[in-house]
Order: C-alpha cells, then sequence, then structure tokens
C-alpha cells in the first residue's frame, strides 16, 4: 500500500511538472521577439498590414494570450496538438514523423554508453594505477572533452571520406527503398554508426568516469572488508556487494546524461544529417512555428520524466533502505 | 539549327542527379511557399506560363506557347500549348491559368496580390487561350510570369485556398513527378513520362538531400555523394578548394532573373542617419572592396546604385560613388554636426546582423570596425531570422545587413524598396525598411511601371538611379555573385535566366 502511494504520489508529481512545462513553455516561446505572421508575410514576399493581420488571424494569434492559452491546454488533453504554421499538416503527425529516428539514435548511443562506460570503469576499477586505468582514463578524458560535433567531423573525415567505408550523412539512402527489406536494414545500420558513436562516445566517457569512481569507493567499504574476510570469492563479492551498491550513482548519472542526451542529439542530428526532431525543434524555433515547438518540448519533457520515473524505481529496486528512509 | 537537332539526337537519357536543398522546403509548391528553397524544388514539379532566357531576361514559350501584347499594352492574349496533362492524368486548359493568376497566387502570395490589383479581368475565350486585360499599362507584367500554375480541378468548391489539403498533393504540369519526400533525408522526384516536350526530360530522377551542416555538404560534394553545390551550399571559403577538385567545374551565371545585392541597411528614420551627410561618410568609411575580396573571397562585383548590373537598366555612368576614404568620411560627419566626443566617439548605432551564417558575421564584424575607425561605435545586436525581420519591418535598428532579389524589372524589384511608405510602417512587411522619401522618386517610380516606350523608361530609371546613387538610403556592399559547382559531366545544368531554379528538363547526366 505504503509503495503504491509512494508510486502514484511520483507519478502526480510528474503530471504536474509537464503541466508547468506546457505552460511556461507556452508562454516563454511568445516572450521570444519575432512574430509568426510578420515571418510568413515576409516568406510570401512581404505585404501590407492587412496581409499579416490575415495571416495572424488564420493562425488565431489574434485572441488574447490567456484565451490562447486555454484553447491550447484544452486541445492537448485531447492529444490534438493542433497545425503547423508552416507546414498546415497536424503536427502530431509531423512530430511522429521524426520521432523514430531520434529514439533509434539516442536509445542506441545510451545502450552503447551504459554497456562501453560501465564496462570500461569497472575495467579501471579492478586494478587502479595500471597501465589499463591510465589507458582507459586517458580516452575517457579525450572524449569527455573534444567537443561533439568535432569528433563528428573527424570521424567523417576518416571513415567517410579517407578510408570510404560509411556514409557521411543521413539515415537512410535514397535509393535503399528500392532494394529490398534486408539491405534496407543494412543501410541504416551502416548510416548509424558515425552518429551513435559521436553521440554515445561522450556519454560513455561520463560513465566510465562515474563508475570508476563509484567502485572503488565503495570497494573501500568496510563491508567489502569484511566480505573479504569471510572468504568469499572476489567474483561474488564484485557482482553481489560490490557493483550493487555503486549502482545507485551511476544510475543517477544515466537518468541525468539522459536528459542531456536530447540536447547532444540536436548536434549530431546537425552535423550527420539524422532526419530526427532535434534539428526539426531547431528548424521550428527559427521559424516561430510555435505549435510545433510546443508539442517538441511537451515530448521531450515527456521523455525526460518518465526516464527519471525509470531512475526512481531503479533505486528502489536496487536499495530498499531508500524506501525506508522515505517512510521515516 | 543543324547543331541544336544533332543535340538533341545524342542526349545522354538516364541517370539519377544528386542535389542538394537546404534548409528543407517547407512546401514543394511554389505558390504555397516562394522562398529559395521550395522553388528550387518546385519548378521540376510546377510549369510557369513563360520561362526567361538568359540574354535580355527575354521570356521564352513553356506552358504559353506564343503570346500577343495588344498596342496599348493592356491586353496580353496567351496561346496555351496543346495535350499538356497534370500529374495526375488530367487535361491542361485556360482554366487552370485563370484560376492560379486570378485566385490562388492572390490568396496566397503579397507580391501576387499586389499583381492581381494590376489585373481588370482574365478572360478564357476557349481552353487553349487566356486573355489577361490589365487596368493600366504595365511593362513589368510580361516578366512576373514565373509563377507556378497549379490544377484548378484539385480546389472546385476550395474556398480557404492557405490551408487547402490538396496545397500538399503537389499536382504539376512540369518534367518531375514527386515519388518520395522522406522528411529531414531527401526528396526524390523521377521523370514524368507525359511530359509535353516529347523525349524531355533526360533524367530519370532527381535527388534533393537534405543536409543541415554547411561542413557536412562539401564532404557529400567532395565523397561524390551529389554532383551540386549551389549558392549558400557551402562557405564562400571553401568554394575555391572545391572546384579545384578534378572533374568539378564552376559557373557564376543563372542569376539574371534574380539580381541579388548585399545591403547595408541605414535606418533614415534614425535621427543621425536622416542627414545625408552621415549616410554619404557612412558609404565612405565602408572598404567595398574589402568585403567583396576578403569576406566573401572575391565572389561580388562592385556596385554604387540600387540596380545590379545583370540589369538591362543599370546605368552607372548617372551614379555618384563613395569610395572608401575614412577621412573624407570624418570630415563629413564634422560638417554633419558629430564632432569626435571626449572618449573618440561621435555618436552610437546599433547594428543587427543577418544572421544567415558565417560570412555575414564576419560582414557584421568588420563594419563595426569600419565604422568605429571614424568614430561611429557601432553595438552588435544580435538576433535570429525572426528577431531581425521584426526589428527590420519596425523600424526598431539603425544599421542591418541583407541581401535582396532586385529582378530584372524596376518595377518589380526596386520600387518597393524606395517608394515612400504611407504614415507608421510599424507592424508591417512592406519592403523600404530604410524609411527612405523623396518625392520626385516616388513620382519617377510611378511613371516608370507604367511607361511602355522602353527608350524613356530607361531614362526614368537612370534619374531614379542619378537620385539614390546620391542620396545613399542605404549602402550597397556588393553586386552578388552566387557560384554554382558542379561534377563536369553534370551538362545543361544552366540555361536560362533562372539557373538552377528552373526545370532541368535538358539536364543530361554524361559519362
Amino acid at each position: 500500500m505504503n509503495a503504491l502511494a509512494a508510486a502514484l504520489a511520483r507519478l502526480g508529481k510528474a503530471a504536474l511538472t509537464l503541466l508547468a512545462v506546457v505552460i511556461l513553455s507556452f508562454v516563454l516561446i511568445r516572450l521570444a521577439p519575432g512574430d509568426p505572421a510578420l515571418l510568413l508575410a515576409g516568406d510570401s514576399g512581404a505585404g501590407d498590414a492587412a496581409f499579416v493581420e490575415e495571416i495572424r488571424r488564420d493562425l488565431g494569434l489574434d485572441r488574447g494570450l490567456d484565451v490562447q492559452l486555454i484553447s491550447y491546454l484544452t486541445s492537448v488533453a485531447r492529444l490534438d496538438f493542433g497545425v503547423s504554421y508552416r507546414e498546415k499538416r497536424p503536427v502530431a503527425e509531423m512530430v511522429l514523423e521524426r520521432v523514430p529516428a531520434t529514439l533509434l539514435l539516442t536509445a542506441s548511443a545510451l545502450v552503447f554508453a551504459i554497456v562501453a562506460g560501465i564496462g570500461l570503469g569497472a575495467c579501471a576499477a579492478r586494478r587502479p594505477g595500471s597501465l589499463l586505468d591510465g589507458a582507459i582514463t586517458v580516452v575517457s578524458v579525450t572524449f569527455f572533452a573534444m567537443p561533439m560535433f568535432w569528433v563528428g567531423l573527424m570521424f567523417i573525415i576518416v571513415f567517410a571520406v579517407q578510408l570510404g567505408w560509411l556514409p557521411s550523412y543521413g539515415m537512410v539512402d535514397a535509393t535503399s527503398g528500392q532494394q529490398g527489406r534486408g539491405s534496407a536494414l543494412v543501410d541504416v545500420l551502416r548510416h548509424m554508426v558515425l552518429p551513435v558513436l559521436t553521440l554515445g562516445l561522450y556519454y560513455m566517457s561520463v560513465l566510465a568516469r562515474v563508475s570508476r569512481t563509484a567502485l572503488l569507493q565503495v570497494a573501500g567499504a568496510d563491508f567489502i572488508r569484511t566480505a573479504k574476510a569471510k572468504g568469499l570469492s572476489p567474483r561474488l563479492i564484485w557482482r553481489h556487494h560490490l557493483f550493487r551498491n555503486a549502482l545507485a550513482p551511476i544510475i543517477t548519472v544515466v537518468a541525468l546524461q539522459a536528459a542531456q542526451l536530447v540536447g547532444g542529439s540536436v548536434l549530431v542530428e546537425t552535423v550527420f544529417a539524422w532526419p530526427g526532431i532535434g534539428r526539426f525543434a531547431f528548424e521550428a524555433l527559427m521559424t516561430r512555428d510555435y505549435n510545433v515547438l510546443l508539442a517538441v518540448f511537451i515530448l521531450t519533457s515527456f521523455g525526460v520524466i518518465v526516464v527519471n520515473l525509470l531512475a526512481d524505481t531503479a533505486y528502489h529496486l536496487i536499495d530498499p533502505r531508500i524506501d525506508q528512509a522515505a517512510a521515516t | 539549327m543543324i547543331a541544336s537537332l544533332s543535340g538533341v539526337a545524342h542526349a545522354q537519357h538516364g541517370g539519377t542527379l544528386n542535389l542538394i536543398v537546404q534548409p528543407e522546403p517547407i512546401s514543394l509548391n511554389p505558390g504555397v511557399n516562394r522562398l529559395g528553397p521550395a522553388t528550387f524544388v518546385g519548378y521540376k514539379i510546377y510549369d510557369s506560363l513563360l520561362g526567361y532566357a538568359q540574354k535580355d531576361v527575354a521570356p521564352i514559350p513553356r506552358l504559353a506557347q506564343s503570346w500577343v501584347i495588344s498596342p496599348d499594352g493592356l491586353t496580353y492574349t496567351f496561346k496555351l500549348r496543346p495535350n499538356v496533362v497534370w500529374h495526375d492524368g488530367k487535361p491542361f486548359t485556360s482554366k487552370d491559368v485563370a484560376f492560379s493568376l486570378g485566385d490562388f497566387l492572390p490568396a496566397l502570395h503579397a507580391r501576387s496580390r499586389e499583381l492581381r490589383e494590376e489585373i481588370a479581368r482574365i478572360e478564357t475565350p476557349d481552353a487553349a487561350t487566356v486573355r489577361v486585360v490589365l487596368k493600366v499599362p504595365s511593362p513589368a507584367f510580361i516578366r512576373s510570369l514565373n509563377v507556378p500554375i497549379v490544377p484548378a480541378h484539385k480546389y472546385v468548391g476550395v474556398t480557404d485556398f492557405r490551408n487547402a489539403p490538396a496545397n500538399s498533393e503537389f499536382v504539376g504540369t512540369g518534367p518531375f513527378k514527386l515519388a518520395e519526400w522522406k522528411k529531414g533525408s531527401f526528396i526524390r522526384l523521377v521523370r514524368n513520362e507525359n511530359y509535353w516536350d516529347k523525349g524531355k526530360p533526360y533524367l530519370d530522377a532527381v535527388v534533393f538531400q537534405i543536409i543541415p551542416d554547411a561542413n557536412s555538404r562539401a564532404i557529400a560534394f567532395e565523397t561524390g555523394k551529389v554532383d551540386v553545390l549551389r549558392a549558400g551550399d557551402v562557405e564562400n571559403f571553401d568554394i575555391k578548394r572545391l572546384a579545384a577538385l578534378p572533374g568539378v567545374s564552376i559557373r557564376e551565371d543563372g542569376w539574371e532573373y534574380l539580381q541579388p545585392i548585399g545591403y547595408v541597411h541605414l535606418n533614415n528614420r534614425t535621427p543621425q542617419l536622416a542627414n545625408l551627410k552621415v549616410r554619404q561618410a557612412i558609404t565612405h568609411a565602408i572598404d567595398r572592396d574589402f568585403i567583396i575580396n576578403t569576406i566573401f573571397s572575391g565572389f561580388g562585383k562592385p556596385i554604387n546604385g540600387p540596380i545590379s548590373r545583370l540589369s538591362a537598366y543599370k546605368d552607372a555612368s548617372v551614379e555618384t560613388r563613395y569610395p572608401y576614404d575614412p577621412q573624407r568620411a570624418a570630415k563629413l560627419l564634422d560638417e554633419a554636426g558629430y564632432p569626435v566626443g571626449a572618449n573618440g566617439v561621435r555618436f552610437e548605432l546599433r547594428l543587427v546582423p543577418l544572421p544567415y551564417g558565417e560570412l555575414w558575421s564576419r560582414q557584421a564584424e568588420y563594419l563595426r570596425e569600419a565604422l568605429g575607425a571614424v568614430g561611429i561605435k557601432v553595438n552588435l545586436v544580435s538576433t535570429d531570422v525572426a528577431g531581425w525581420f521584426k526589428r527590420l519591418v519596425s523600424f526598431d535598428y539603425d544599421i542591418a545587413q541583407n541581401f535582396v532579389y532586385t529582378t530584372p524589372d524596376p518595377a518589380i524589384g526596386i520600387s518597393y524598396a524606395y517608394k515612400t511608405v504611407k504614415g507608421d510602417n510599424a507592424g508591417t512587411t512592406g519592403g523600404n525598411v530604410n524609411g527612405y522619401s523623396n518625392a520626385e522618386v516616388d513620382a519617377l517610380l510611378d511613371q516608370g511601371a507604367h511607361q511602355q516606350d522602353p527608350a524613356k523608361r530607361k531614362q526614368i530609371y537612370a534619374k531614379v538611379q542619378q537620385i539614390i546613387s546620391r542620396e545613399v538610403p542605404l549602402v550597397w556592399t556588393h553586386d552578388i555573385v552566387f557560384p554554382t559547382l558542379y561534377r563536369s559531366k553534370v551538362k545543361n545544368l544552366i540555361t536560362t535566366a533562372l539557373g538552377t531554379d528552373d526545370n532541368f528538363a535538358t539536364v543530361e547526366l554524361g559519362q
């Protein structure tokens, strides 16, 4: 019962956060200088005030901000995210076209970062001060320090231009659709390698550093010494005591980094012409396509909230003491 | 004649031409959106009534096979091409032309609306004839017809053209049809088998790759993934390197219709800039050769007036020149009553840079330095495109960068930028963002728009150039050169005044 109440409370908080995000974004976007009606009129070769007013009316921007906000919130409650000012298409449809690409990119990068990052961190922590530890530190500091877009460009120069092994841009080849499913899948995989590595290596570095530190901290704790004194095998100590106890800070970092992945994906999507949501949101911002922007904000906030909920739940699973602490 | 016949006989058929479009177009119907990306892709799908030759931007037949202008300059009769069908198989008729020019385009496009206001009526005596009757003679009309003709049958019963579902179906009569638009990735057009010009187009397909980053675009060209780089696809400083690659050609033509010019807008409503001497001083203070040669890597020509070197109306002999001369600039500022203050500053101005990438940022930095050298402290007010645009149209700036397509007819592309804006301009998108006002110029621009005698018309616009170049309502920085890079195997890439915006019906891929 207690656990259910806690879960419900967490969900309630998440819903409130989402509502705050919607309202804040709605107001903040409109505070930014720039007027979509003016921009659209400019796109169509400029015009007089009447022409601009006509567009503004068409977009519903002639109403008061409060009226617009209430109308927007009621639409969103019905999962209607409105129509893009520019493309005149339902925003939900446009966003859904882009989500799979970003999900594929960020999820692959995250999985890569978690597996490689924790793996490297563990290797380094096993023999601190060894040559391997030093090498891992150098690699992780390097990828952490280098700007992501630069790493991406270097990968392109080496693997696409010099060696010619991998494509330098896009997610699919314009002709792959005509060559059957198998080759289309291989085509996407080939396109994925460089962007996933570019995005993933940065987060891998962060995780490698954090896991190494967390594991070393736990390794010095009293209960590990006790476990060793009891004569437990190193493998058992590692799996049941050391690793499990080091996981909490690692999960925190994974959850935090997952949120930042969206930001990183904007850069990577730009460098590799990856048809995802990051670049799409940037273009919507440039053109003040409010409905598109809001939908992207809501979606990404939703994603971040979900990841944090999952992290919360994971804490409780790996460490029951957190539940007890919350109850007292 | 023989040469052209043999040329047709040996035309190379087949192949896919890979290009870049950036940013991704909002629509592929140039009637719905007339920004560069939409017109670049869209005019392969949609035909216009007329095309324009590179020489003198003379009108050439497209959907209109021939045309007659009445001696009073009021009635334009177009004979349409027979046996043209839309991509959906329906026949193309005069009704489509009347619908496009009379209803559809004016509803969506401000310039088309202005054009529509000059038209008294559009008649369709038969399926192959369109007669346009103007209210007053307007010699620019014949050069305003590179607009897309859209299918009237797709809009039966539609009143809200701006939000019509048919807008995103992309049914045209052009040489290519839309096969696939993978948002964020590419747009693939394929050959229209029923194109009216039998045997054309030569290419099987045209693919527009969407690559947002300029470095990545350069690499895509280097690695042979794309065959053509157009203006703005890569930064100017990369062009010479790419042009030197084996099997790559470069050409600078194809801008005879658009005629782009670089502007440094001066807000004539800012007290200091209302003073002619200050505007003259600013022009003297800017080294425009430096802008052309160093900032734009040599891709530009000097210019001293409102009209491009590519225009038949250009008359450099009447223009006043303000060569780079900082000392003269300082003297003019002294005379204008702005002596150097204790801190070395005469006065401060806000500069709103054009947020279109690296080169314009460099130019903004240069302007700050150059004007600072004569005692005008320039504060950069950086913003994105939306903010820049809003500031420009509401006179919320002192100096701003821009580049503008001035078009082959001054009545289309010059007039609006210098004609007095009535009352308060705030909140409109009126083109005279300089706030320049001269009653004599207004009168001349009106006369020019309606004068039918070509020689007299030239005289009128010469007078306009004389006055405007002397009064420098803005600084014309450079007559822009936009080079096109392409693999030498691509033939006939540019054949008309519209350059790569044209329909690619005759483009071939050689060996």
